[in-house]
This record gives structure tokens, C-alpha cells and sequence, in this order.
């Protein structure tokens, strides 16, 4: 299995200068992705910013998903995403819609003008 | 020879008596009731169907009388079915089955009650005056009550209906079932119409009172029907007295030996006892029929007086072998009576209220039938029923016509001398009539059934000391009835009008000079009717006697071929054949006939010593009556009695208050029994509301401290969802490394 893992095309070319690029790497850049949008989604007011770091969240997901799946030699992973890409930019119109009709009502992108929300 | 004990409900039994019969008869075979014609349906169905059609009127909103008259013609034609009935009776009682009702089977036995009627004599002696009495209150009520055309009219006679279907079910029905089924429904009947002016309070509170003292009684008439079904397997006349089980505890309470008799038979008829003592309003239960006079005043008559509280003396009548059984029923059912009569009679001495004077006038009379009832001599009580149903059904309906004329007005105080107002003078007469009847007036039918039952109370044995307080209470009677005669009929004329204005046509008047309006003419004839009646119950004294069954007069003759037959061996030709053979001395259920001859019945044989007895007894009570009441009166209001009741201190004061008795049961039974409700409506609302409560509040209660967690910050949520998801993947990341994953 690790034979087969470390075959890519740019270690194939260039098999000295660069070295292995493994599983861990790509999981290493998925969890960073998917940390960014956390922190940003969490530190920022800003709507169209917190939409924004859902959507790195998403794809540090997605990269994760399609690693795995090529660690196992299988398409499942990759049509996930496709799929997960579709809803995405299904949400996406919508979620800057609805930020739109929020700004209409408010004059401000701010997610804390909506705190009489409330329970 | 001595016939010592009648007790057979065939009249052909008694027929077919050997004469030389020395030891008591029993009729031991079970006769077989044939059955009879359909038509007598026609006197249950009528006034149903009279009842249902008032009702119809009421829903299209008739305006008329025509709910008087449907009444008048289907009591009428009711009545003379009655007759019919009474006319083609053979001798022989005979049921008419309607329809099956409730036929229920536990293993071997059997409980049967279906609607169907059984008629013998005793029935047919009920119905007759109870469908005769409606029709004459119906015609005269259909004038009384003219006021009212409109809705409450037909509301009136659809309960009058109702009450006359009630009251035939009682009687005649074939078995005890169906006598519940009347009992409860001439009770609704009376709540109905005590209550008829429901928007006064008081009429209200008399019609609750008069429902719930009857559920009292009633809960003991249920439960002996249940018991007699326990005990003898069937409710049906036909069949339960004819039970051999019953016939030997009857022979066996002839030699007064009751220990033979189960204790649960002997349960029976104390438990009946209680039902009749409410219904008939006896002590301690009499206390709802002076309070049912709230009703218009027909109804006081017909039900109050005539009909209903008399269903009582029917049950009793009706099941007396059943009495006879029970070593404590009947001197109980005696004592009570006359202990009714007494306290009764003194209170409508210091009343003012003529209708209130009447109501514990039935009391106490009603108390002279238990009494005759309970000193062996079921002849008597049944004789006063009728005779007290004509006159103080005549009582009461003069007294309505009074309080109808003068706008309500009923104190005696404030009314003199009618006699001498124009177009009064039919109302004088019958009341008059009605009052020598309950005065006991020598010749009069008052006389001769009160005197019987007296006058029986000396001759058997232990109850000469019932005969006496029976006999004093005819003076009270005597005097408090023509009390009201003398002040109210004679004397100078004076007149004082009610505070009841509902007289449109008078009301320009009333305020110059108020005049009253005398009776029209279904008043006035029903009143003519009803004192002919009133005279002529007397004659039923020396007719109507049957030779060969040893009876003397119609009542007895009627009594003798029923279930109530009775011939108590220390009756007059009993105690006469002792006589002459003292070595056949018969036993009775108190006693042998020896003790009875030793009884003091002062001087002489009490059926003739009474005649005279009790005759002075009533003259004095009336000349009493006219000597403080009406002699050298000069106005309604005072008279001699005023200063000589002062000398008796706070006595009259405590009578005209009914001695506290209803005082008295307010604070023992009625505040009792309010406090308990008031304490059970407490642990209604904490206990069982508050668990219910209790599980509404604890999800609020969880919600009110989770609820600061929603704050409306985004960012808030957003960091508890990623410190929530941080914890749980440590936990699972923990688990998995001390699960040693491989």
C-alpha cells in the first residue's frame, strides 16, 4: 500500500529534489484549512467573512475526503466532494441572498445587529 | 271458630275457607296470575303521552290552555279506565305485560322485571282515587294556573303528566323494580314542580331539600330490593308472595318465634321502612314536605298531600307479609308514625301559614296511617289514605284558592271572615267539610278511618300507650284545624292582599283599594266535586262489606283480597270468639290473644268505647278552637289564644319555629357535611391539580434554566458547537487510545 501511495507524477520526475508527498501531508493541509475557517468564522463579525471560512471549512473537508479516497485506491471520496461541491454552491447563493435581505434591513453586515434573536 | 290469619293474596283462598277452620289459613299453593286485558295499558299510556304532547307545545309554542285540557281529558280518560278495570275485576289478580325490560340470569337464578302491571285490589283501590284526584287538580290547576299560559304552562302539566305516569308505574307495576322505577319518577316529578318558580330561591332550595332528604329514604328501599332479591330470588308480586321460604318464616313469626326467621329477611323490611319514611315524609325524614309547599299549590295538593306521600303507606300495604316477618318492623313503623303525628300536630298548631298548617297536617296524618300500618291493621291506614286524600286534597285546593284571590296571601293573621265575601261562598263550604273530615268530626269519613286505626292501637297487644298519643294528637287535630276555619271562614270581615302583583288586569286597582278575585268555575266545581267525595267516603264505612271473607266495610273488603291482607286474631270477632272459646285463644306476632283481652281498653271493647271517645276527643278540640280563636273576635289579627300563649313562655315560639329540627340538622348533618366538602374540594385542587400541575411546570422550570445559554450571538453559538465537538472527539480520542487500538 505505501508503494502505491507514494506514485505521483512529480516524484515520478523529479524523484531527488522532492521528497515523498504522503498521506500525512495532505492531512496535514486539510486540517489547516479547515482550522482557518474555524478561527475565522469564529473572530469575525462580518457575514459575507463568516460565509467565506464556512466555505475553507468545507473544502479542508473535501481535500481530506478525496486523500482518503485516493489512499484507497477508490472513487467514492471524489464523488463525495463533486456532490458536496453542488450543495455548496447551491448554499452559497442563497446564504448571500439571505446576507443581502439582512443588510436591507439593518444598513450593517454585522452578525451582532441580529442579537435581539435571542430565545 | 277464629280465622286467626288471613294471609293470601287470592280472594278465592279465603272464598273456599272451611268455616269450621280453627288453626290460622295459609294459602301454601302457588297461584297461577293470568293475565289480562291489553287496554289497561291505556292508564300508564295516556298520561305519558298527555305529558310528551305538553312538551310539543311547549316547542311550537302554544299560547293557550290546550296543554290543561289534553291533560284534563287524558288523567279523565285514564280514570275511566280505572274503572273499567275496577268493574271487570273478578276477584282474581291477574298482570298485563307490556314489554320485556330486564331479564338477567346469574346461574340458577332469575332476576325478572319486566314492564308489566299487576292488578288486585289494592291497585285498583290506588288508582282509582290517584287517576280520579289528577283529573279534578287538572281541571282545577287549568284555571290556577292561568297566570302562566305560555311556556311554564306547558311545563306544569308536562310534569303533571310525567307525575300521574310515575305514580301508576308504582302502583301498578308487578314487581319491585317497577315500583323503584315510579318511586324515583313521581321524585323527579316533585323536584320538577316544587321547583316549578325557579327563579325564587327559596322555591329552589325546597325542591333540592325535598330531592336529597328522598335519596336518603330511597338509598334503603334500593338496597331491600336487592336484598329481597338475594334472599328470595325474585322481584315479581305474583311470584315472591307465594314463596313457600316466606310463607313458613310468616307461620313461624305467628307463634313468635323469630329466631327461626334468617336475620337478612328480617332486614328486608326495616330497609323498605326507610324508603317509605322518606317518601312519606315521616320522622326523622319529614322535614322536605313542609318546605314542598313552594309549589303552586295544585301540586301541594296532589302530590304533597294525596298522592305521592301516600306511596309510602302503598309500599308498606303492598309488602306486608314481608313486615310481618321482622320481629322490629312494624312496632317501629307504629312508633314512628305516632311520634310523626304528635310533633307534627304541635308544630301546625303555632304555624301561621294556612298552606304550612296543611303540609304538617299530612305529616301527622301520614303519621296515623304508619301507625295503623304498624298496629296490625293495614285496613285502617289504607281507609285513611282515601279518606285523607279526598279532604285534604279539598283542604289544599281551597287554601289555593284563598292564597289565588288574594294575591298570595296565606297568614292567617291578615285574613277574616271570608265567609261573608261576595262569591267566597263554595270555597267556605268545602273548606269546612275538609276540616270536620280531618277533625274527626262524628259521622264524617275522617272519623270513621281515624277511629279505626286508634282504636285498633288498643287492642293489640304493647301498643294501648300508641293508641293514647294517637287520641290526644286528634284533639291537637281537631283544634288546629278549625284554628284556621274559625280565623280565617268567620269572623269579622277583614282582609289584607299578598305581595304577589302578577295580576295584570288588578294592578290599576291596587293602588286604591285591593279586591279579590273569587273563583271562577273549574275552581269552584272541582271544589263541589271533591267535598261531595269528601261526605261520601264516609258512606264507604257501611257498605262494601263481604260476609263470607269477613269483612265489614269496602276498604276492608279491598284490603283483605290484596297482598296487604291481614286480619290481626286480636281484632274484634277474633277477641269475640276467645270468648266463647277461650281454649282456641289464637297467637299472633305480639303476643296470644289472652294478653290482648288483658290490655286495658278502657271499660269496654275499644271498637265501640272509641266511637264515643274520640268523638268527644274532637268536639273539644274544635270548641276549644272556637272559644280562643273565634269568640269575641274583633279583628284578624288578635284574638284569646295571643295572651294565654304568652303564659306558656318560649313554648309556642319554639313550635312556630318547627322545635329547631331543622336548626338542628343543619349543624349535625348539613355543616358537617359542607366542612367535608369544603376539605375534599381543597385536596381536589392541591393534591391532584397540583401533581397535574406539577409535571406542566417541570419542563418550564428545565427551560428557565437552560434559556441564558441562547444569548443571540452567533459568534457564542458558533464557539460552543466547536468546544462541544472538541470535547466529544477528545473523549472518543481517549477512549480509542485506552482501547488500545491497533
Amino acid at each position: 500500500m505505501d508503494h502505491l501511495l507514494s506514485i505521483n507524477l512529480a516524484q515520478m520526475a523529479f524523484p531527488e529534489a522532492l521528497p515523498a508527498i504522503t498521506m500525512a501531508h495532505y492531512l496535514f493541509v486539510s486540517a489547516a484549512m479547515f482550522v482557518m475557517g474555524l478561527i475565522g468564522f469564529l473572530t469575525r463579525k462580518n457575514m459575507i467573512i463568516m460565509f467565506l471560512c464556512t466555505e475553507l471549512m468545507f473544502q479542508g473537508a473535501g481535500l481530506a475526503l478525496i486523500a482518503f479516497g485516493r489512499h484507497h485506491l477508490a472513487a467514492d471520496g471524489q464523488t463525495f466532494v463533486i456532490f458536496v461541491l453542488c450543495v455548496a454552491a447551491a448554499e452559497a447563493a442563497m446564504a448571500l441572498a439571505l446576507v443581502v435581505l439582512l443588510f436591507r434591513h439593518k444598513e450593517t453586515l454585522s452578525a451582532q445587529a441580529w442579537k435581539e434573536l435571542h430565545g | 271458630m277464629i280465622n286467626t290469619t288471613l294471609l293470601t293474596n287470592q280472594i278465592s283462598t279465603i272464598l273456599a275457607m272451611a268455616p269450621d277452620t280453627t288453626a290460622s289459613v295459609l294459602s301454601q299453593t302457588p297461584t297461577e296470575v293470568g293475565t289480562g286485558p291489553k287496554w289497561i295499558l291505556l292508564i300508564i299510556g295516556l298520561p305519558m303521552l298527555t305529558s310528551l304532547l305538553c312538551g310539543l307545545y311547549a316547542i311550537i309554542g302554544n299560547k293557550t290552555k290546550l296543554p290543561a285540557w289534553t291533560t284534563v281529558a287524558g288523567a279523565g280518560i285514564a280514570f275511566l279506565a280505572t274503572v273499567a278495570m275496577y268493574l271487570s275485576f273478578d276477584g282474581t289478580p291477574y298482570t298485563v305485560h307490556a314489554f320485556d325490560w330486564i331479564q338477567v340470569y346469574f346461574g340458577d337464578k332469575a332476576m325478572i322485571a319486566n314492564f308489566s302491571f299487576y292488578i288486585d285490589t289494592l291497585t285498583i283501590y290506588w288508582m282509582l282515587f290517584v287517576t280520579g284526584l289528577a283529573t279534578l287538580i287538572a281541571l282545577y290547576a287549568s284555571e290556577y294556573m292561568s297566570h302562566d299560559v305560555g311556556t311554564s304552562y306547558c311545563r306544569f302539566f308536562g310534569a303533571f303528566g310525567l307525575f300521574v305516569f310515575s305514580m301508576a308505574c308504582l302502583v301498578m307495576g308487578d314487581n319491585l323494580l317497577m315500583l323503584y322505577l315510579g318511586w324515583e319518577g313521581v321524585g323527579l316529578c316533585s323536584y320538577l314542580l316544587i321547583g316549578y318558580f325557579y327563579k325564587k330561591p327559596e322555591a329552589v332550595a325546597a325542591a333540592k331539600k325535598a330531592f336529597i332528604v328522598n335519596r336518603i329514604g330511597d338509598l334503603g328501599l334500593a338496597l331491600g330490593i336487592y336484598l329481597t332479591f338475594v334472599h328470595f330470588g325474585t322481584l315479581e308480586y305474583a311470584v315472591l308472595f307465594n314463596d313457600p321460604t316466606l310463607l313458613g318464616y310468616i307461620e313461624a313469626a305467628k307463634t313468635g318465634n323469630f329466631d327461626a326467621i334468617p336475620a337478612i329477611a328480617q332486614w328486608i323490611p326495616i330497609l323498605f321502612m326507610i324508603g317509605a319514611f322518606g317518601k312519606s315524609a315521616q320522622f326523622p325524614l319529614y322535614v322536605w314536605l313542609p318546605d314542598a309547599m313552594e309549589g303552586p299549590t295544585p301540586v301541594s295538593a296532589l302530590i304533597h298531600a294525596a298522592t305521592m306521600v301516600t306511596a309510602g303507606v302503598y309500599l308498606i300495604a303492598r309488602t306486608y307479609p314481608l313486615f310481618l316477618t321482622s320481629e322490629f318492623a312494624l312496632p317501629i313503623v307504629a312508633w314512628v308514625g305516632t311520634i310523626t303525628a304528635l310533633l307534627a300536630a304541635t308544630i301546625a298548631m303555632a304555624q301561621f301559614d294556612i298552606k304550612r298548617i296543611m303540609a304538617y297536617s299530612t305529616v301527622s296524618q301520614l303519621g296515623y296511617m304508619f301507625a295503623g300500618l304498624g298496629v296490625l291493621t293495614p285496613t285502617g291506614g289504607v281507609y285513611h289514605v282515601l279518606t285523607h286524600a279526598f279532604f285534604k286534597a279539598l283542604l289544599f285546593l281551597c287554601c289555593g284558592a284563598v292564597m289565588h284571590g288574594f294575591a298570595g296571601q296565606l297568614d292567617l293573621r291578615k285574613l277574616s271572615g271570608l265567609k261573608n265575601v261576595k262569591g267566597w261562598g263554595i270555597v267556605t263550604i268545602g273548606m269546612l267539610i275538609g276540616c270536620i273530615n280531618l277533625a274527626g268530626v262524628p259521622f264524617t269519613a275522617g272519623y270513621f278511618s281515624k277511629d279505626t286505626i286508634i282504636a285498633e292501637a288498643f287492642v293489640t297487644p304493647g301498643t294501648s300507650m300508641i293508641g293514647w298519643v294517637l287520641l290526644f294528637t286528634a284533639g291537637l287535630t281537631a283544634y288546629y284545624t278549625f284554628r284556621v276555619f274559625f280565623r280565617v271562614f268567620m269572623g269579622p270581615v277583614e282582609y289584607h292582599a299578598g305581595d304577589e302583583h302578577h295580576d295584570d288586569d288588578h294592578s290599576d286597582d291596587k293602588s286604591h283599594e285591593f279586591h279579590p278575585h273569587a273563583p271562577g268555575w273549574a275552581v269552584n266545581s272541582v271544589l263541589i266535586t271533591l267535598s261531595v267525595l269528601s261526605i261520601a267516603a264516609s258512606g264507604l264505612y257501611f257498605i262494601g262489606g263481604n260476609k263470607e271473607a269477613h269483612t265489614k266495610h269496602y276498604a276492608q273488603t279491598m284490603v283483605m283480597s290484596s297482598t296487604a291482607s291481614y286480619d290481626s286474631p286480636y281484632s274484634k270477632h277474633a277477641i269475640h270468639a276467645a270468648h266463647e272459646s277461650h281454649a282456641n285463644a289464637g297467637v299472633g306476632p305480639r303476643g296470644t290473644i289472652d294478653k290482648a283481652l288483658s290490655m286495658p281498653i278502657i271499660g269496654g271493647d275499644p271498637h265501640k268505647v272509641m266511637y264515643y271517645v274520640s268523638a268527644v276527643v274532637g268536639i273539644v278540640g274544635i270548641t276549644l278552637a272556637w272559644f280562643l280563636h273565634l269568640f269575641g273576635r274583633t279583628n284578624a289579627a288578635e284574638c284569646k289564644m295571643d295572651p294565654i300563649a304568652k303564659r306558656f313562655g318560649p313554648i309556642p315560639k319554639m313550635a312556630e319555629n318547627k322545635w329547631y329540627v331543622d336548626e338542628f340538622y343543619a349543624m349535625i348533618f348539613v355543616t358537617p357535611l359542607r366542612i367535608i366538602a369544603h376539605i375534599f374540594h381543597w385536596i381536589d385542587k392541591l393534591l391532584v391539580d397540583g401533581i397535574v400541575n406539577l409535571f406542566g411546570y417541570l419542563p418550564r422550570i428545565f427551560a428557565w434554566i437552560i434559556r441564558p445559554s441562547q444569548s443571540g450571538v452567533l459568534q457564542g453559538y458558533a464557539v460552543s458547537m466547536a468546544g462541544g465537538l472538541t470535547i466529544l472527539l477528545l473523549v472518543v480520542f481517549v477512549i480509542l487510545m485506552q482501547g488500545g487500538v491497533s
